[in-house]
């Protein structure tokens, strides 16, 4: 008879990389539903676009440049490029995409040695690449349902916030922001980062599915509803609503999607309370305090590069041990 | 009310259902045993028989050698036929090993001291634990007369039965407690009565309803109280036991001792009892034949030494290229047998059967830091993390960051999404860490 001699254990979980990133896929649907209910088949254009881009060059990658004949695609690469064009102004054309998907996956990814190496979040560094090099397409938004681009355009809450104050920002003449329309989406923003609600359902299911870092978001939130709240109680007639700040702009998708992106986050639940506080400070100050209206990319490139050290600070007591040594 | 438990673990399928309604059957006595020197943790046992003599049932074949052994006993009636050297795949060493051919019935060579424990001194019943040749027979094989010889200085308080059997498909100490509880439960009492502790604890997880119902109605009236555990893997690690019941956490490199506890198994347990009431030296013991690849999985007392390929044929395999492998044990820890030819030893509770329909296809994908090796880990170690320091050779960094205190539950390896092989790692680092200080010393 022919045995097997494998190491133990011998049963493992049925779980494995591809269908984690499969169920954040999924999580991804109901956002990828409103964007396209909000701004239309330009945005479905977009997301698709970048999507395959993103899978097809992971691919090239892969098989041409790394040779690695076996390779079947993990949809880390999917993953990556949905979040890239949910980050995305309507304005970008195909050409800035591409080169924002090739910066995303090969300068964010592949130059660190692929998956699970790199240290920036590839989606992010893909955006803020583009931010820099396409500042007008990155930074041109359009009302919510108007779908003839091109023509006329306006500004986010945030921005809004920025340039003009609180007083200008609930009587705004393009359309209506209050706290409802913030939540359900019918706001100008990035393509996947307007519908508060529909992040949330992705968050959930992925809460049920066990697929997620769950301290990150709710500490990173949290972080910026006190710190908003505290301005916001100091004077309410120069700062926005605690509400506002978590329901406008990126922090939504950054927050449950982008912060928690698992090869960039730290490993312990110690380690995420420390990352989240951390992204929600330096979210406030930049949007409190900085010359961009949004901080949520920039404010997760700086975390994720303080990772290691917050996983070696972070390190959980090891059982039968005293902090700091044996017992 | 909440169930006792510990931090971190993994919930593998339970399998339990297989053979958890099936009751201890008696075997057949084989016709040949092969008796490893090893058959304990420690120094191997000196054989005192030679090939051609005649031996009994319980004589003595072999004598612990030094303080951490045990004797080995013959487990039928007949005759040495030779001794030849075989590999132990649970200690990994070549050793020697007394081949017996049986020549008839059972005549019994039972220790002579034997009788009632109230009667006797803690010192007397050790010494009959360590004439039986006992270990713990959950799989770890310490020699446990010298866990009941409790050295000067330390006391134990309370003694925990480890009852469990948290790894999946094995049920033989779930039957065990179901048709043997008044006889476990007077080991219990052996036990208390031997090291002077005053309080026991039988831990036993929630998804043994029965035994749990025996137990209790077995234990009324005695200083002995069940506890129902939540059913989780690794459970039944003894620093997690312990730590379920009394809160107490072992201290890094230490024993059980050091927060008062002793932990015996249910089958040990059973051992010791038979052996102080009866005489007789362990020479058979409960096992669980289970796993998909077993026609009628079941339980049974065998004698020690049969050949794993004799145990099998009493309860059928399916077709041979169904099967991906055989385990000493069960699926989290056991060890894959490389030969169905070989022996089993005192260590074995049960022998699992995978096919290859249950046994994962690996795929393996690069570690994209899920961190659920850190969730699970039971000793809150951060496995990813060692093993990069393992893999650099960093043995000092990966004793700082617990490389030794690494139970090999297999806790990480199990719920690794990436298929990485932690615990594997994990294990041959110790491995030369040990040997590297071992050398650093001298």
């Amino acid at each position: 008879m022919k045995l097997n001699i494998a190491a133990a254990p011998h049963l493992r979980t049925k779980d494995n990389v591809r269908s984690i990133m499969l169920d954040v896929l999924i999580a991804l649907i109901p956002s990828f539903l409103v964007s396209a209910w909000v701004f239309g088949f330009r945005a479905v254009w977009i997301m698709l676009y970048t999507m395959i881009l993103a899978e097809g060059m992971e691919i090239f990658i892969m098989k041409v440049l790394r040779k690695q004949k076996n390779f079947k695609p993990d949809f880390s690469a999917s993953v990556t490029g949905l979040l890239l064009a949910m980050n995305l102004s309507l304005a970008v054309n195909w050409w800035q995409i591409f080169i924002g998907v090739l910066v995303a996956i090969g300068l964010g990814k592949h130059v660190y040695g692929g998956l699970g190496k790199n240290i920036f979040n590839p989606a992010l560094v893909g955006r803020v690449f583009m931010l820099i090099s396409f500042p007008i397409a990155m930074t041109t938004w359009y009302r919510p349902f108007y779908f003839k681009y091109d023509t006329i355009t306006t500004a986010t809450p945030l921005a809004i916030l920025k340039e003009h104050g609180v007083e200008a920002l609930y009587n705004n003449p393009d359309y209506a922001i209050n706290l409802k329309s913030l939540f359900i989406g019918t706001v100008p923003g990035s393509i996947g980062e307007v519908s508060a609600i529909a992040l949330i359902i992705g968050f959930i299911y992925l809460v049920i599915r066990k697929r997620i870092k769950i301290w990150i978001p709710i500490t990173y939130i949290s972080t910026v509803f006190v710190i908003s709240g505290i301005f916001y109680m100091i004077d309410p007639s120069k700062y926005a609503s605690p509400l506002f700040h978590i329901l406008s702009g990126g922090l939504m998708l950054g927050a449950l999607f982008m912060a928690t992106d698992m090869v960039t986050s730290p490993m312990t639940v110690k380690g995420h309370i420390i990352f989240g506080v951390g992204l929600g400070f330096i979210t406030m100050i930049i949007r409190l305090f900085g010359g961009y209206p949004e901080g949520v990319s920039f404010s997760i490139l700086i975390m994720n590069s303080l990772v290691p050290l917050i996983d070696i600070y972070a390190k959980p007591r090891i059982f039968g041990t005293v902090r700091g040594g044996k017992k | 009310m909440a169930l006792l438990t510990f931090k971190g673990g993994v919930h593998p399928p339970e399998k339990k259902e297989l053979a958890e309604h099936k009751q201890i059957k008696i075997l057949p006595l084989p016709e040949k045993v092969y008796i490893y020197t090893t058959n304990h943790l420690g120094a191997p046992a000196k054989i005192i028989v030679e090939p051609g003599q005649k031996v009994k049932t319980g004589q003595k074949i072999g004598e612990a050698n030094g303080f951490i052994s045990a004797n080995i006993h013959s487990t039928i009636t007949g005759e040495v036929i030779e001794i030849v050297k075989m590999t132990n795949a649970a200690t990994g060493t070549r050793n020697d090993v007394v081949v017996i051919q049986r020549t008839g019935d059972d005549e019994w060579d039972l220790i002579p001291e034997h009788g009632d424990y109230t009667k006797k001194s803690p010192e007397e019943i050790v010494n009959i634990v360590k004439e039986a040749g006992i270990v713990g027979l959950g799989g770890a094989m310490f020699p446990s007369h010298v866990k009941m010889s409790i050295p000067k200085g330390k006391k134990a308080e309370y003694l925990i039965i480890n009852a469990a059997e948290c790894e999946p498909y094995i049920t033989i100490d779930n039957r065990m407690m179901i048709e043997k509880s008044s006889e476990i439960v007077k080991g219990i009492k052996i036990i208390m009565h031997a090291t002077g502790v005053k309080k026991a604890y039988i831990g036993i997880e929630s998804n043994k309803p029965e035994a749990i119902e025996k137990m209790k109605e077995a234990v009324s009236g005695e200083p002995i109280e069940i506890k129902v555990l939540k059913t989780k893997y690794p459970q039944g690690a003894e620093k997690q036991l312990i730590y379920a019941i009394t809160k107490k956490e072992v201290p890094s490199g230490g024993l059980p001792l050091d927060v008062g506890v002793i932990v015996f198994n249910v089958s040990t347990t059973y051992a010791i009892y038979e052996a102080v009431e009866h005489g007789k030296p362990l020479v058979e013991r409960g096992i669980t034949l289970t796993g998909e690849g077993v026609k009628n999985p079941g339980n049974f007392i065998y004698r020690i030494g049969t050949k794993v390929k004799d145990l099998l044929d009493h309860v059928g395999l399916v077709e041979e290229e169904k099967i991906d492998r055989i385990l000493y044990g069960g699926p989290m820890m056991g060890i894959p047998l490389p030969d169905i030819e070989l022996p089993t030893f005192k260590g074995n509770n049960a022998l699992t059967v995978l096919t290859k329909d249950i046994v994962p296809k690996k795929e393996s994908f690069p570690c994209i830091r899920c961190s659920k090796c850190v969730q699970v880990c039971p000793i809150n170690l951060m496995p990813y993390l060692l093993k990069l320091q393992v893999e650099k050779r960093e043995y000092d960094k990966a004793m700082e960051y617990g490389l030794m205190d690494c139970i090999e539950c297999g806790s990480c390896s199990y719920a690794c999404p990436a298929g990485i092989e932690l615990v594997k790692t994990f294990k041959t680092g110790k491995k030369v860490a040990r040997a590297l200080k071992g050398r650093a010393k001298k």
